[in-house]
């Protein structure tokens, strides 16, 4: 087989970027974007070169970072344009090639097999220098993790190549957690075992990594090595969805039964919603819960019949819930994901003593709800369970839905 | 959730007098700078989508003739900003 060209672009410290081009003002300041801290969403989403050399790091406290950093001007996220900004990106991938996977607002691969890799790498950079105000960093290579890795190499604004001949002496010497999927629990358990960097996690033994991590073993495995065939995916072929969930801190962190009732329902219409506008019925639903102390479990169960009506997920979800967290402390953020997607038109076994009459009004109210909440805004109706507390149900998950990167096998590593 | 626009000095959003073509192509012809005072575009020797850093804004960049000195016009969402001159 021909070898294959992928790059992987990445727009440096995006959402700073993006903020610097269109307040030209603070440029030349250190700069960083963070969540709204009334909402308990107070951290670092974004920075500047300014604010990095300060030592302010991507997810800690706005509180920490402005002690590092008296002077630090700190901006709210403003979504819709660096959405815009991601949509002119993609416009300009699009302009090479159309296997283009996003990796969030700000990454994506790009198939361009056939093509002189750095040639278009650069061409890239370019344009997005001079069309979009950002920089990038591009990582070229034979497949999507040494891409990945490139791009992490040189910053900013460079390309980074490598290839079948030069990997050992580029990658190998590079710390394990800068591979995809490598995060801290990861690292600490290899390091334990005397590898730190990607090189040594190559030249493990296979076997003794599956011992010690089962699947992704072999995964990390496979990464290290550049063994990894995964294709570029076609950009947006809705197939390819393979769950829809939403999560989200809660204003105040949960205490009782009723207040993860209130955020579960909200959640499940948001995902139910973009479920039906996708076309999807799914049939299994998850929760992820995080408690105040950050540990998180997500627990998952299979629906009767393939749904999108509301009222079904978010029971589904609330007995998740109910089964599986006893209160041991007070829940920080919740999540609800729907997987198993099907399309919504495929026939279907009916049941034959159910009331599926029931259930298709059911849907029909959904439907009408979307409707008028497009037409007049989120708002202009909700549920009575959700009013019970108006600060806890005053979030809009869907519309405020930010696209943060999937997991690279979309589905998570579970089977 | 809506784009918040920002304020910059050096960004100055003009009234803009354009062409509509049939195959979408869309021409400005003349703006009113702040001042009031309208300029007749004789030339767009150009289009492109550009970022201005001057003023703040990405958009379809416009490069304009005017009295034989060459001005840029960006096209921005659903207006129209020029930089402010020694910006």
């Amino acid at each position: 087989m021909k070898q294959r060209v992928i790059l992987h672009s990445d727009m440096n410290n995006f959402y700073a970027s993006v903020e610097c081009v269109h307040r030209p003002g603070i440029r030349n300041q250190p700069v960083v974007v963070g969540g709204d801290e009334e909402l308990r969403h107070g951290i670092v989403l974004a920075k500047n070169y300014l604010a990095k050399a300060t030592g302010i790091r991507t997810g800690e406290a706005l509180w920490q970072a402005r002690q590092k950093c008296p002077g630090l001007v700190v901006l709210p996220p403003n979504y819709p344009l660096y959405l815009r900004y991601a949509k002119f990106a993609r416009q300009i991938y699009a302009d090479y090639t159309s296997r283009i996977e996003p990796f969030g607002l700000d990454e994506a691969w790009l198939d361009v097999s056939g093509e002189n890799g750095e040639r278009v790498a650069n061409e890239i950079r370019e344009r997005i220098k001079r069309e979009l105000g950002v920089t990038a960093s591009v990582g070229v290579s034979y497949n999507k993790i040494f891409a990945k890795l490139g791009s992490d190499i040189k910053k900013p604004d460079a390309t980074t190549v490598i290839s079948e001949n030069n990997y050992k002496a580029v990658a190998w010497p590079l710390p394990v957690d800068d591979l995809l999927y490598v995060g801290r629990a990861t690292r600490q358990k290899l390091q334990r075992i005397g590898i730190s960097t990607i090189g040594e996690l190559a030249q493990t033994s296979a076997p003794l990594l599956h011992n010690l991590f089962g699947k992704v073993g072999d995964v990390l495995h496979a990464f290290a090595n550049g063994f990894d065939d995964s294709p570029v995916m076609q950009m947006d072929e809705e197939s390819l969805i393979k769950s829809i969930g939403n999560s989200t801190t809660t204003p105040r962190d949960l205490i009782c039964d009723e207040d993860a009732k209130v955020t579960l329902y909200v959640l499940a219409e948001s995902v139910c919603a973009r479920m039906r506008e996708h076309g999807f019925l799914c049939r299994t639903v998850a929760i992820s819960v995080r408690d105040n102390e950050l540990s998180r479990f997500e627990r998952q169960m299979k629906l009767e019949k393939p749904s999108c009506i509301s009222g079904e997920i978010a029971t589904a979800a609330m007995c998740l819930f109910r089964q599986h967290y006893h209160w041991p402390r007070p829940v920080r953020s919740i999540g609800v994901r729907c997987t198993d997607l099907i399309p919504a038109g495929i026939p279907m076994q009916l049941s034959l003593f159910g009331d599926e009459e029931h259930r298709q009004k059911q849907e029909v109210i959904d439907r009408t709800v979307d409707d008028l909440r497009r037409r007049f805004g989120h708002f202009s109706i909700q549920r009575a369970t959700v009013l019970a507390d108006a600060p806890l149900c005053g979030i809009n998950p869907k519309n405020d839905h930010v696209i943060h990167p999937v997991g690279f096998f979309r589905d998570g590593m579970e089977s | 959730m809506k784009e918040r626009r920002y304020q910059n000095e050096n960004k100055v959003y003009v009234k803009v007098e354009a062409l509509f073509y049939p195959d979408g192509r869309l021409y400005p012809v003349a703006f009113w700078w702040e001042s009031g005072h309208r300029y007749t575009i004789d030339q767009v020797l150009d289009i492109c989508r550009a970022a201005s850093l001057k003023a703040g804004g990405v958009g379809v960049r416009y490069t304009c003739l005017v009295h034989g000195r060459q001005t840029y016009l960006y096209y921005e969402e659903d207006r129209w900003f020029m930089e402010r001159r020694g910006a």
